[in-house]
């Protein structure tokens, strides 16, 4: 695998930290375009390099083609120009996604929603079984094994859509805008659980989010994008204290690094 | 609403139009091959009774075997459509065309065609009864949600995976729905296929009877039989409503009680 992908100047000159020093990359994107057939130009020339055990949020209006990238990372969509390199194999079950719906099989339970990956690739034998139950666990649904997804509140679908996410061990977590339907409480809360989930595992995490807070408050690195067409305007390194918890959000790092981001976003946007 | 008003409420004006019926035939003279009393019918019923019931056996199995048969095929033929998007723009127009032909037009060359009259009657019957079932299950089976076939893929699905694990359980509440029209037009088709094919001897359907007892103004028997041909069908409705409810009753809003939602 070559080496870090360096960091090309992005345009209004904001220079975009490489991946940290001993980091090896997991994720390469080099002059991501994609044009859809409708004539859309979703995303122009996309350089991204990310650090394995990073957590990059993609930030920015919507319409900017973070989902589109998101979805060009996992393979479900094709670049239009550019190069989509990932440093884990692309076999099923390495990459986790999430959608901003819970996206459950209405019809399976939570155990059988979260065992799908492992039911689609054939093994759902005693110890698939056991490690989707401490999946479930993981998200905190114990004792909601057996639920349906109607009999449950927004948020812990959500959670179960995580735990199927995470269920695999997969090395690259992809996240778009998971919590953007909930209310805030279960927002701030499935932040917290989030931010646990990533320090016991490490997993490579790409978030897309329209929130400055929720990104300042949970990744180690932002990407500000500006819209039509999708460019990252900036790069910046989070240097928000970690472990982070309830006490960050009322420090001072988080709101000085709160205000930069979003002066940073005003400015792509205004350009 | 409490559930005995639901039931007690429709029951109590069905008794008081019952009793309206009664007391005006009874007070106008209207004779009885016009419009007989309810009395008259229910006199009918118990007189006729074991005769009708054998001719409804006849009509209900070639209903029961035409709902199977395009439960089945109707089932199948959306599953093909589903498999080959060509496929399906190619043969549903015909579909169409065979579910917007009046049954009463074609059943007399269907009759002369098929020769076992058993055959011919679920031919009819099933030609009615089939495409509610194609048209709604190829909608479920093409309704399945995005975000999840874009989980599948990348979870690296096969196509037979996707359409097991998806796209059937998917469309499962939009065959129920199909089912359950198909349900009453089975019957319908049956009654049509025995009016234009009026065999006689010992396998007389409901439909014969029907005309046969207005043949012979007995009316009393034609409504009667008529009684028999909707209890029949409300029968036919609420199991195939009881099947729904059963099997789609974790999951689907059709089938949730209000506590559950």
């Amino acid at each position: 695998m070559a080496g870090p992908c360096p960091a090309k100047r992005m345009n209004g000159g904001v220079r975009a930290p490489a991946v940290a020093d001993g980091q090896a990359s997991i994720l390469e994107l080099n002059g991501v375009s994609k044009r859809f057939a409708s004539g859309l130009e979703a995303l122009a020339d996309i350089d991204l390099g990310v650090g394995r055990g990073e957590f990059l949020s993609l930030l920015g209006p919507s319409g900017c083609g973070k989902s589109t990238l998101l979805r060009i990372v996992a393979g479900l969509t094709a670049p239009s120009a550019g190069h989509c390199r990932l440093a884990v194999d692309r076999a099923p079950g390495r990459i986790g996604f999430v959608f901003q719906d819970p996206t459950l099989m209405p019809w399976s339970t939570v155990t059988a929603n979260v065992m799908l990956p492992f039911r689609i690739a054939g093994r759902a034998g005693a110890g698939e079984r056991e490690r989707a139950l401490a999946a479930v666990r993981a998200v905190g649904l114990a004792g909601f094994e057996d639920a349906y997804p109607h009999q449950l509140s927004g948020g812990m679908r959500m959670r179960v859509s995580i735990a199927r996410a995470l269920v695999t061990d997969p090395d690259l977590l992809l996240l778009d805008e998971p919590f953007a339907a909930l209310d805030e409480i279960t927002r701030l809360q499935l932040n917290d659980d989030l931010l646990r989930l990533w320090e016991r595992h490490r997993p490579t995490i790409l978030f897309v989010t329209h929130s400055v807070f929720e990104s300042v408050y949970l990744s180690t690195r932002i990407a500000v994008m500006s819209a039509r067409p999708g460019r990252i305007a900036a790069d910046l390194a989070v240097d928000v204290p970690q472990p982070r918890g309830r006490a960050t959000r009322m420090s001072p790092e988080y709101a000085a690094m709160c205000e930069r981001v979003s002066a940073t976003l005003a400015r792509a946007m205004g350009a | 609403m409490s559930r005995s008003l639901r039931v007690a409420a429709p029951v109590a004006i069905g008794l008081v139009l019952l009793a309206l019926w009664e007391a005006g035939v009874r007070l106008s003279g209207v004779p009885v091959y016009i419009l007989p009393a309810p009395s008259d019918i229910a006199h009918s019923l118990v007189v006729d009774g074991p005769s009708l019931m054998g001719s409804l056996l006849v009509t209900l199995r070639i209903t029961l075997a035409a709902l199977a048969a395009a439960a089945l095929v109707g089932g199948a033929i959306a599953l093909v459509f589903s498999l080959s998007r060509l496929v399906e723009i190619s043969f549903f127009p015909y579909a169409v065309i065979l579910q917007v032909t009046p049954i009463v037009a074609i059943a007399p060359l269907i009759i002369i065609w098929v020769r076992t009259p058993f055959l011919a009657l679920l031919t009819c019957a099933w030609i009615v009864a089939f495409f509610p079932i194609v048209s709604n299950t190829t909608v479920g089976l093409n309704s399945a949600d995005r975000n999840l076939l874009a989980l599948f893929r990348l979870y690296g699905a096969s196509r037979w995976q996707v359409l097991w694990r998806l796209r059937v359980p998917t469309a499962l509440p939009y065959f129920l729905a199909g089912l359950r029209i198909s349900g009453g037009l089975a019957l319908i088709g049956a009654v049509v296929a025995e009016f234009v094919a009026g065999t006689g001897g010992a396998e007389t359907g409901l439909a014969y009877r029907i005309l046969e007892a207005g043949y012979r103004l007995a009316i009393p028997r034609l409504f009667a039989a008529l009684f028999l041909l909707s209890v029949t069908g409300i029968l036919i409705y609420l199991a195939l409503d009881l099947l729904s409810r059963l099997l789609l009753r974790h999951w689907h809003e059709s089938a949730l009680t209000e506590e559950e939602e």
